[in-house]
């Protein structure tokens, strides 16, 4: 069995803020960091292999510097790593950016394909439905837990808003995971050894046979126009006093706005 | 078009930098630089002091001339158990608001659900609705449903097309947009008709709620976003109103994937954080089982639903479903109560748009007070129990 785990190298989203006076993003400093449910994704691919035998390959798009994300994808357990990587890929919105992947991901062959639920920075849990449906396979998202696989079949839980749903889905099937689903291992000290000597198979644009008109920043239809600071909220105020007057404070004025 | 500093003007003075979303601005030879990262969004024109950066050719605006076709705004209506989501009803609120605007009709795609509740779509605002009641839709297939939304959007050609940014829509929508080979913008907070192109602006929230981005779908169409459950106001509710409803079928449409069980997690308060109008979230300060007992108290004196900090669910002093922040649940309630929670931008980014943030901490320092609307600091244990006390007694006298 082939896997196939989508990474995506992110800012630490946690240490970014945007200075509301210039309207820029303060990113100084803040570190790279593999997509914290793409650990997720990885580790559920690494305990199939470990269960019932696969090979395990991690894929990321963007630029050269995240091949480290790749290696350290080795180091908890992946077996290949595939940066796919070309200028031409830049500024790619979510359509574009499951274009190229699934571009890759036909040309490696896969019989389940991870991907994490969002990216905590685009955040927008579009990359992996779009890469399923560039694909032409049944995809699940929200998977807190996969209950088997067997005769070509997988049985998921997909995570809902009021309990969860049992899916099953044949394969090759795309799956999307959330953090429930697994705690991912740290890396072995083999892992390091083997991320250290590990050859990042590179593929650009030519490898996945595109149409060079839906790639990056001329395939994607949604523009980003501007970005600016979120608001703030108007009207704070600390409530002084001792406990009863804290509290019968904090009643009046909720009375007073209608809210109670 | 793309942007260029003209070298001519730069001062290196580096201040462009860091106002690139896309990290594409990079110093070369003193002078700013933009690589081939840029997405050409302008953020940094306006921050250069020397007006050295420019916009090379000005963006078209004939896309409502070159999409004369494209005409009316579509909503797809979520149901749940056959009854129409709550979502839905915001949906039209914000679509009737947008169709008006461009002089257009609404639709409505309501999918397992009967005739009636395709008529409270009409009362609420749409002028028709394509309603397909075949029972195969009662389960969520991603297969079924974006077969069934593609095809009306196929034939119905609308310009704008909204939906939910539940886990149903921001599961089967993606692949829709990917067929139509179109935009698709996640979990808007806010959307406007720009006078000038009649293009939909789409605000959302991005880098985990850190910023909100402005996004445009000016090239393709329909353009289409899903919108985040709770911001957007419903519309006028008319008993009178009258509209098309349009049976569907779609006979011919296979899920690959099949639904084999639906589970109920059903907890003690078993309100939906998502719909509910007052949470109350208890964080590492709750100090275990006995802190989140107080806590249900008042969730149940108001009528609300209790929610949880990270630190707290791996605590293992309530379950993860009640989890609010970025690797849980976001909510946007009237009234949110942050008990002993510090406010870790993690949690911040699940709740921060709620109306109103009241924050009881121990620590004046804790980062939750940056963004509470009123601040007590003090002992929950001490001020949750009076304040539910207080408020059992006012619901009591009317
Ligand atoms: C402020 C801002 C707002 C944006 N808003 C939108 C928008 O509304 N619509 C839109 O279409 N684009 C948007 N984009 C562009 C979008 O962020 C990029 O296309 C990004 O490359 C992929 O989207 P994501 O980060 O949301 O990933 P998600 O779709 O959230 O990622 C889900 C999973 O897909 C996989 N994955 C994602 N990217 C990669 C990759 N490069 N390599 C390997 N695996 C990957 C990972 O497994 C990941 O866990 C926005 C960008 C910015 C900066």
């Amino acid at each position: 069995m082939n896997i196939i785990v989508c990474i995506k190298q992110v800012p630490d989203t946690a240490e970014i803020k945007i200075n509301p006076e210039t309207n820029t993003l303060m990113r100084e400093g803040v570190p790279s960091i593999i997509n914290p449910f793409d650990l997720h994704a990885l580790e559920a691919a690494v305990r199939i292999k470990e269960d019932l035998g696969a090979r395990v390959t991690a894929l990321t798009m963007g630029p050269p510097q995240a091949e480290s994300s790749l290696r350290e994808a080795i180091s908890m357990g992946a077996d290949d790593a595939v940066l796919l990587s070309d200028r031409a890929f830049a500024g790619s919105d979510t359509w574009a950016t499951s274009y190229a992947l699934a571009g890759a991901i036909r040309k490696l062959g896969a019989d389940i394909v991870f991907c994490g639920k969002q990216a905590i920075d685009g955040d927008t849990a579009q990359v992996g439905p779009e890469t399923a449906e560039f694909l032409d396979i049944p995809h699940v998202s929200y998977v807190r837990n996969i209950e088997w696989i067997r005769d070509n079949t997988i049985r998921v839980q997909r995570l809902m808003d009021e309990g969860y749903d049992v899916v099953e889905s044949p394969l090759p099937v795309l799956l999307t995971v959330v953090k429930e689903l697994n705690q991912p291992r740290m890396p072995s000290l083999k892992g390091k050894m083997a991320a250290k000597k590990a050859q990042i198979r590179m593929m650009g644009k030519a490898d996945i046979e595109a149409d060079e008109d839906s790639l990056g920043l001329k395939g994607s239809p949604t523009k980003v126009k501007s970005i600016f600071a979120p608001e703030t909220k108007a009207g704070r105020m600390m409530i002084e006093g001792g406990p009863e007057e804290q509290v019968d404070i904090l009643i009046k004025e909720l009375r007073k706005i209608k809210c109670l | 078009m793309s942007i260029i500093v003209r070298q001519d003007k730069c001062t290196g003075c580096e201040t462009c930098v860091d106002s690139c979303p896309f990290d594409a601005i990079e110093m070369r030879d003193g002078r700013a630089f933009i690589n081939e990262y840029c997405n050409a969004c302008t953020t940094c024109l306006p921050v250069c002091p020397e007006g050295a950066i420019i916009e090379t050719e000005p963006a078209a605006s004939d896309s409502a001339r070159k999409f004369a076709d494209y005409k009316d705004v579509l909503v797809f209506a979520e149901q749940r158990e056959g009854r129409v989501a709550p979502v839905s009803l915001e949906l039209l609120g914000a679509g009737r608001r947008l169709a008006d605007e461009l002089g257009s009709q609404l639709l409505a795609v309501l999918l397992g659900a009967d005739e009636s509740e395709a008529g409270e779509l009409v009362k609420w605002g749409a002028d028709r609705v394509y309603l397909c009641s075949d029972p195969v839709f009662g389960k969520f297939n991603d297969d079924t449903y974006a077969g069934a939304l593609l095809r009306i959007i196929e034939e119905q050609k609308p310009s704008i097309v909204l939906a939910g940014a539940t886990p149903v829509g921001r599961s089967f929508i993606p692949r829709v947009a990917a067929r139509l080979r179109t935009g698709l913008t996640a979990d808007c907070t806010s959307l406007e008709i720009d006078g000038e192109t009649g293009n939909l602006v789409q605000i959302r929230p991005a880098f985990g709620g850190n910023i909100m981005a402005s996004i445009l779908c000016p090239d393709y169409r329909p353009q289409m976003a899903t919108v985040r459950p709770r911001v957007m106001k419903r519309g006028q509710y008319d008993a009178g109103r009258t509209g098309e409803i349009i049976h569907t079928d779609f006979k011919d449409l296979n899920s690959r994937t099949k639904v084999v069980e639906t589970v109920k997690e059903v907890s003690e308060v078993s309100v939906n954080l998502h719909e509910a109008d007052i949470i109350v979230s208890g964080g590492r300060g709750a100090g275990g089982e006995k802190g989140f007992k107080i806590l249900r108290e008042l969730a149940e004196a108001l009528g609300g639903a209790v929610g949880a900090s990270r630190a707290a669910v791996d605590e293992g002093w309530i379950p993860y479903s009640h989890q609010v922040g970025q690797t849980g649940k976001t909510v946007n309630p009237k009234i949110y109560f942050a008990c002993g929670i510090s406010g870790a931008v993690q949690h911040l980014v699940g709740m921060q748009s709620s109306d109103i943030i009241i924050a009881v901490n121990k620590n004046p320092d804790a980062p939750i007070f940056n963004v509470a609307t009123y601040g007590i600091v003090g002992d929950m244990f001490e001020i949750v129990p009076m304040l539910t006390a207080k408020i059992k007694e006012l619901k009591g006298q009317q």
